[in-house]
């Protein structure tokens, strides 16, 4: 993917926003292009054209948008089935894995594929796998998932044809929040590699105290 | 006991949904609501809710109900769709006009020959929490609707009134303008955004030959029999974000229309996108409908969604209080044009 077009997408995105346009109803920034809806009732097209285009001069000025956050996973056996065989067919060793996947931060380029589902990019190269050939019909909820160059996060159960390399113990998607997915294009997003033990602590706290992550930073 | 619906039957797929969540497709939630914005528009304007109030969308096969409230009133929206009472005493409703039932009564929703789906509205709307501002049930999110999910037996749904107080009930004495009958649905796209991901021979295929409309559809999407559109190489598309009526064409070539609980984003070329005027058509189409796609401008399309408008403006305006009981026999009905609809076109065979 290409970081500098989707930073671009998200500049234009904000702006968009920011001017309220009468008739605009919403706004999806995905990895190459920004999705407007517009009520045509209230807003005619070549209104709503000319008004983005004069929006999207000079996208790369303003500071990146984006939270900062770091999410905890565990990369053991249990909780990441597929990481063995990734190492393996990456020639390297699945704690090498771990690092490579955990010692960088991830940016949210879209929302999308399941509610609450972010991609992030861009993995090393040396991780870059195709898809599984034989997708699974129920990938856990949590589940943090690589496939070429990104990362994905289940935020419920779902068929999926990704390699699973660890699971967080907190919930990413909830009808009930605000904002109902936890993450927005152009945050960013750090691995925080934990052990079974912290994990099963953090997921009783979620359950029960409705434990949720916060932002590192705003 | 609080006053409710109680589901005797749940019918073949029947949830909550109003016009659908606006503002929420960058969290990769769905818009979802009604299949057929029109139908669930005029059984709320028909007991006098706001026209966007949530109703029971009745899917694929009718359901049947016993009411738990001193009285409640209703309208199906349906094309030719009727109520169907039971109890206590056996009558039907015909479409285009709303009737009052008392404590007891027990109805079913028979779907008409002319659309697979219709609405059951009741005034004052079902008591039901709205998720994200609206009450639309996503069943693959299980949220939303009641309890997230399809109704079933046994169900109590909440309505917001126990009781109906005065005035009467109403119908419709204008119909909505038909659309012509007789085997080939016309669907209007505007093209693109990706149409020139199809070869000449594919951009041909959409736009001259005839598809059908495969028993593979649900609310996410109704998959096209027929011939397979053929498309240059889509290797390293982009996936980029969906529109509910986005025509969709993976590699098999076999395009997918896209519906309101469609996923947000998707890898494929979508080469074409259904007018909004044109949804409601394909959400009353049944499996075996023959479709054509018809390209039209922007210009076009935003001057029928504004027909459309000033038609169901003057559906509305038409709504008169019915007299009485006597009055209301179906010769009464056939005169006004009110069992035909959309798709029928002539009411004879009804």
């Amino acid at each position: 993917m290409d970081r500098d077009i989707s930073l671009r997408v998200l500049v234009l995105n904000e702006r968009v926003v920011a001017k309220d346009i009468p008739g605009l109803i919403e706004t999806v920034p995905t990895f190459h292009s920004l999705l407007i809806r517009y009520d045509p009732l209230r807003v005619r097209f070549e209104e709503i054209q000319a008004r983005v285009d004069s929006l999207a001069a000079n996208l790369k000025t303003e500071a990146q948008p984006g939270r900062r956050w770091r999410l905890p996973v565990c990369y053991e056996t249990d909780f990441a089935p597929d990481l063995t065989d990734v190492a393996d067919r990456c020639g390297l060793s699945p704690s090498r894995v771990i690092e490579m996947h955990s010692e960088r931060a991830h940016h949210v380029y879209m929302v999308g594929f399941l509610a609450g589902c972010p991609y992030l990019g861009d993995l090393p190269d040396a991780l870059s796998l195709p898809r599984r050939s034989d997708p699974r019909l129920r990938v856990p909820k949590g589940s943090v998932a690589i496939a070429l160059t990104m990362t994905i996060v289940y935020p419920v159960i779902s068929p999926g044809g990704w390699h699973l390399i660890g699971k967080t113990p907190f919930e990413i998607f909830d009808a009930a929040w605000q904002r109902p997915a936890l993450f927005k294009p152009g945050d960013k997003i750090e691995f925080e590699a934990i052990s079974p033990a912290r994990f099963e602590e953090l997921e009783k706290a979620v359950l029960h105290d409705g434990h949720c992550l916060e932002p590192v930073s705003a | 006991m609080l006053p409710c619906l109680i589901v005797r039957n749940p019918g073949l797929h029947t949830t909550i949904q109003d016009l659908g969540r606006t503002g929420y497709l960058d969290n990769g939630v769905p818009p979802s609501g009604a299949i057929d914005f029109v139908n669930l528009r005029l059984a709320n304007i028909l007991v006098g809710n706001d026209q966007g109030e949530g109703c029971l969308e009745i899917l694929h096969g009718g359901p049947e109900y016993t009411l738990q409230a001193d009285s409640a009133r209703f309208a199906l929206g349906g094309t030719d769709s009727f109520l169907d009472i039971l109890e206590p005493d056996r009558k039907q409703i015909e479409p285009g006009r709303s009737a009052t039932l008392a404590r007891g009564a027990r109805f079913r929703v028979v779907l008409g020959r002319a659309s697979s789906c219709a609405y059951l509205a009741v005034a004052g709307g079902y008591e039901i929490e709205p998720v994200m501002g609206s009450v639309s049930t996503y069943v693959r999110g299980e949220f939303g609707g009641f309890k997230g999910r399809p109704l079933r037996k046994a169900d109590q749904v909440p309505l917001r009134q126990g009781k109906i107080a005065g005035q009467g009930d109403f119908l419709f004495s204008r119909s909505p303008q038909s659309v012509p009958g007789g085997g080939v649905l016309t669907i209007r796209v505007i093209p693109g955004p990706q149409q020139d991901y199809l070869t000449r021979e594919g951009t041909r295929c959409l736009f001259n030959e005839t598809f059908s409309y495969s028993p593979n559809a649900d609310r996410m999407g109704i998959r096209l029999d027929g011939p397979t559109l053929e498309l240059q190489s889509i290797e390293g598309f982009v996936s980029d974000g969906i529109i509910a009526g986005a025509i969709q064409v993976p590699g098999s070539g076999q395009p997918i229309v896209l519906m309101a609980d469609h996923q947000t984003s998707g890898g494929y070329p979508k080469v074409a996108t259904v007018i909004s005027v044109d949804l409601p058509l394909l959400g009353r189409a049944l499996p075996g409908t023959l479709i054509r796609f018809k390209a039209v401008t922007i210009e076009e399309a935003q001057k029928a969604l504004s027909d459309l408008e000033a038609d169901i403006q003057a559906i509305a305006e038409s709504m008169q209080p019915i007299r009485s009981e006597a009055h209301l026999n179906s010769e009464h009905l056939l005169s006004n044009n009110l069992i035909s609809g959309f798709v029928t076109g002539g009411s004879e065979d009804n």
